[in-house]
């Protein structure tokens, strides 16, 4: 392919001098796009790199020490209406060097990828927990873990996104743009987000893991306005941003499901169909501008995955990170109302319907990785099980606290110039065993409300009042979609909530809604999560009006 | 390195532009120091520095754009850095919002930097954190904390003539103490430009009263109250205040899709939307919370005044839709300044007969950008007042309510404080809407 034709079309709107800092999108140094084409280091030359600081590390005292060389690739393409705003490609290279000295952590980072740079990082890293540990109270335990002498993981894509040229890029959103006017939006914006992390994580447990992983975030935002009542109203895509690479753009039947009967919502799993949901998408926002203003009062949802995966993320989630758990995110973050002490007790966190599991294998997930960033390999682990809390999410040194010898292997770090910690694995619901359609559980309800899509979302800091939004809404009564509703947002308890779980459709509605830009930690570090569900529903939920005047 | 002086950056700055050919080109450097420290459950959990510079280069030919950066600065790496923005610019599109790079402009004097702040050191860090987790030792308390700090400079340069530079310091403080027992939980939070006004046992103390004070919340009915909010809870990490500041863009207003649209078209500039006791402006020089004195696009921040009494007063215009509009294009500030009064919190809360005063507010949301209607929650002390004194301690409420209407039902206006580089009073809002219990401490 000529340059031209692979870059062309590159560049900037008028006023973005400076790449701009996308939260979760890595602050890489901006790049020509075919350098993202420029293959990963050799292993061999990352061991040696690796093996540098390894030493240099024994050598200043530590007793433990891992190497994260990290090659972190992203690209942005923004559009509005008929135009191109923003194509931003970035690259970010160096390595992160964690050690355990004096029984203390110690971490430094560097940007300067040469045996002298690595084994100064180390050096460093090593000073910094010599001086931690003078106000440690408490020496680190890290749960023990094998080797796995040089292996490599790479993420099952058909089509690294990378090598599209960026104007395929391009015309795919702008055609999306246009499908979107000519059909009456008032203003439309779409983007493609693609993220590259090549991480080579070497350790004194004699690991060597070389790891490739792919994400992609296709994404817009349609608004109408009614100009005569002043009033507007938009709709976001149901894209799921995904593990997967550019082939999640090419849309397959199988991969469409339909939601109940009379809805109008259709939600994609493992590929998405950009053009035709910008035009659904069209046709609601319009219809939106109109639609009944809901009556608050106990509804029972019915809540389709794209949107659970939210209320999933937000109030199972979080309270069973560990961390959180124990304090260390108090000011920040928060804590979590499910503590030891409340686990202990046995209380059902949901109904019996409710199995929860995390896991960092499901192909195609934001999650799936073979290791994880302290060489742990990764698995899936049941957090409550028919409505119980079993287990939390945790680390290498974490795991003792819980009496457990180790890591559930969720630990991750957003670049190689920050340092490790715990983080959210995929958390997904198990969908029902039995044979249950969508229709089928619309079927069974009086008086409730289908909610599609994620919104607007808040929940306290240690996970008990939560409101959530979503994008449409559809009354149902007597057991059948009644017409549009607007103004809704559900208001609830996640323990009532989880217990009011009244059943999930089977495995065929099951799908990802996913997250790029998970924040936790001072300084602020972003991971990305999935969450796997079939569509679920609660019974007499509390639904506000969400409608003001001004 | 990473702080370069004012002819250290011009002068790189200058031989970047002499190695462009392109019809314009603009230049910008960008470096900070950054330490920090973090504690939680009375022990530092993790320390850390950063250094940082970067040169960002935009060529143009005609309306064609390209930008690249780079992080050394030798001659060959500047001379190729310029030359990929150049290469990236003559296969671009052209823009069809492009506006010509400004001209020379004239800028005010900056007030952003103290010596005491740049100079902070690991050791000084230590101790704050060693001194905020003492305090709450000896109260039987813990203590969860953050510190960063560092200096920082901006330079620009242009084809045009246009030339900036802006050194700043700050230091970002919060801490949440919670009891033993997890039944009680406070927070304090502050930024500095000057680190000699930081008082770490001050800010903990205030955290540690609020959470020894909020053991024992007994839960009141939702609904509408008049409410004591202090600073933190209108602008720090995620105020409801901020959320109107923020959403005073002209284009949005033009286009149809703000709180600020008309309807039938055009915007609410020049209307009174809010109490008349409401004036919110902005000036770069305010020696309590001094700001940028120019903008991402060059653009001279001014003293400037957003709302006015209560009325609309001026927008956010960005250069592209200022001339199409016919109007001044507006630098947007870096913090802003709300007039208010001399009472402080405690004369606030002697004149309320009944109320609630509001420490933070949390997950403050969107819910509905039509009239800008939000969601959080109060967090860190939230307690009942009767008769102009702080009954109890009250369980934590979800709220839903619009910056807009809040300003509507102003009861009073306190002193304002800095808080995220802005000057922020403590309001008294009558008929604020809570809409649920949280039992989250």
């Amino acid at each position: 392919m000529k340059r031209r034709d692979f870059v062309g079309l590159t560049g900037l709107a008028t006023g973005a001098l400076f790449v701009p800092s996308i939260p979760g999108f890595g602050e890489g140094l901006a790049v020509d796009p075919l350098r993202l084409l420029d293959a990963a280091d050799d292993p061999a030359l990352k061991k040696r790199l690796a093996d540098a600081a390894l030493n240099a590390a024994k050598a200043a005292g530590a007793t433990y020490t891992d190497v994260r060389i990290g090659r972190y690739l992203n690209q942005g393409v923004f559009t509005r209406e008929k135009q191109v705003q923003n194509i931003v490609s970035s690259e970010s290279y160096g390595a992160g060097v964690r050690v355990i000295a004096n029984g203390t952590w110690g971490f430094a980072a560097t940007n300067i990828v040469t045996e002298a740079g690595m084994a100064k990082a180390a050096q460093l890293a090593v000073q910094i927990a010599k001086a931690n540990s003078v106000v440690q109270k408490e020496k680190v335990q890290l749960a023990p873990q094998q080797g796995f002498g040089e292996v490599s993981w790479k993420a099952p894509i058909q089509q690294n996104a990378f090598m599209v040229p960026i104007k395929d890029k391009v015309d795919l959103l702008l055609n999306a743009n246009a499908k979107a006017l000519e059909n009456g939006a008032s203003f439309v914006n779409s983007v493609l987000f693609q993220v590259n992390e090549q991480k080579y994580f070497a350790s004194t447990d004699g690991s060597y893991i070389d790891q490739d992983i792919h994400r992609i975030w296709p994404t817009f935002g349609v608004t109408a306005i009614d100009r005569a009542s002043g009033k507007f109203r938009s709709r976001q895509a149901l894209s799921a941003p995904m593990g997967l690479g550019y082939e999640y753009l090419t849309p397959k039947a199988a991969d469409k499901i339909a939601g109940p009967a009379g809805s109008d919502v259709v939600g994609y799993r493992n590929s998405y169909d950009m053009l035709e949901d910008i035009v659904r998408a069209t046709k609601q926002v319009k219809e939106k501008l109109t639609a009944k203003s809901v009556v608050p009062g106990k509804y029972d949802l019915v809540l389709d995955p794209h949107h659970l995966g939210l209320t999933i993320h937000e109030s199972v989630g979080h309270p069973l990170e560990l961390d959180r758990v124990l304090g260390y995110e108090a000011n920040y973050a928060g804590t979590s109302f499910a503590t030891l002490d409340w686990k202990a007790k046995g209380a059902p966190y949901g109904s019996r319907q409710v199995n929860i599991v995390a896991d960092k294998l499901q192909p195609g997930s934001l999650g799936a990785v073979g290791y994880d960033d302290e060489g742990v390999k990764t698995k899936e682990w049941d957090l409550i099980k028919e409505g119980k809390l079993v287990d939390y999410q945790k680390i290498r040194d974490q795991a003792h606290i819980v009496g457990q010898k180790e890591s559930d292997g969720c630990c991750y770090s957003q670049s190689w110039q920050d340092v490790q910690f715990q983080r959210m694995p995929n958390v997904s619901l198990r969908p029902s065993a039995t044979k249950m359609s969508v229709d089928d559980l619309v079927k069974g309800v009086e008086k409730g409300i289908y909610i599609a899509g994620n919104g607007s979302f808040s929940i306290d800091q240690q996970r008990y009042n939560s409101q959530f939004g979503g994008q449409v809404f559809y009354a149902i009564e007597k057991g059948k979609i009644a017409g549009m509703l607007e103004d809704v947002a559900y208001q609830t308890n996640t323990l009532e909530f989880w217990n009011s779980c009244a059943g999930s459709c089977d495995a065929s509605d099951y799908r990802f809604a996913g997250f790029f830009n998970d924040g936790k930690g001072q300084p602020s570090q972003s991971s990305a999560v999935s969450h796997g569900s079939a569509t679920t529903r609660f019974n007499g939920v509390n639904v506000i009006n969400t409608a003001r005047k001004i | 390195m990473a702080i370069l002086s004012k002819d250290e950056a011009q002068a790189i700055l200058k031989k970047v532009l002499g190695f462009s050919t392109a019809d314009e080109c603009a230049a910008q450097l960008t470096g900070s120091t950054t330490g920090n420290i973090r504690y939680a459950r009375n022990a530092v959990s993790t320390a850390g520095s950063s250094s940082n510079v970067s040169l960002g280069v935009e060529a143009r030919f005609g309306k064609r754009s390209g930008v690249a950066t780079c992080n050394q600065f030798d001659d060959a790496t500047l001379r190729r850095c310029v030359q990929r923005a150049e290469e990236i610019a003559r296969l671009a599109p052209e823009d069809p919002e492009y506006v010509p790079m400004l001209g020379p402009q004239q800028f005010l004097t900056p007030i952003t930097y103290a010596a005491s702040t740049a100079a902070i050191s690991p050791d000084f860090r230590a101790q704050v954190a060693a001194d905020s987790i003492a305090l709450c030792e000896g109260r039987k308390l813990t203590a969860a904390g953050y510190l960063e700090d560092g200096p920082s400079f901006t330079a620009i340069r242009n084809s045009k003539g246009l030339e900036g530079y802006q050194q700043l310091t700050n230091l970002d403080f919060s801490v949440t103490v919670r009891t033993a027992d997890g039944t009680g939980s406070g927070y304090a939070v502050g930024d500095f430009t000057d680190v000699t006004k930081f008082d770490t046992k001050a800010m903990t103390k205030r955290a540690a009263d609020k959470a020894a004070g909020s053991v024992g919340a007994k839960a009141i009915e939702p609904g509408k109250y008049t409410v004591i909010l202090e600073p933190a809870a209108l602008v720090s990490d995620e105020g409801i205040l901020n959320r109107l500041i923020y959403a005073l863009d002209a284009r949005s207003a033009d286009e149809g899709r703000s709180f600020l649209s008309k309807k039938g078209g055009g915007n609410k500039l020049g209307e009174k939307m809010f109490d008349s006791r409401v004036t919110i402006y902005s000036d770069p020089l305010n020696t309590s919370a001094p700001g940028r004195v120019f903008d991402g696009d060059g653009l001279p921040v001014k003293p400037m005044t957003w709302i006015d009494k209560g009325v609309m007063k001026n927008m956010y215009y960005s250069r592209f839709w200022a001339e199409k509009n016919k109007k001044p294009a507006t630098a947007f500030p870096s913090g802003f300044v709300m007039e208010g009064g001399t009472q402080s919190v405690e004369d606030l809360i002697k004149g309320t007969a009944k109320g609630i005063l509001i420490t933070r507010l949390w997950y403050i949301r969107d819910v509905d950008p039509q009239t800008l209607l939000v969601t959080g929650l109060t967090r860190d002390g939230t307690f009942y007042i009767e008769n102009g004194k702080i009954k109890h301690p009250i369980k934590n409420m979800r709220f839903n309510e619009s910056p807009v209407i809040m300003l509507n039902n102003i009861e009073a206006i306190g002193k304002p404080q800095r808080l995220g580089g802005n000057m922020v009073p403590p309001l008294k809002v009558r008929d604020f809407t809570f809409t649920s219990l949280s039992d989250a401490v």
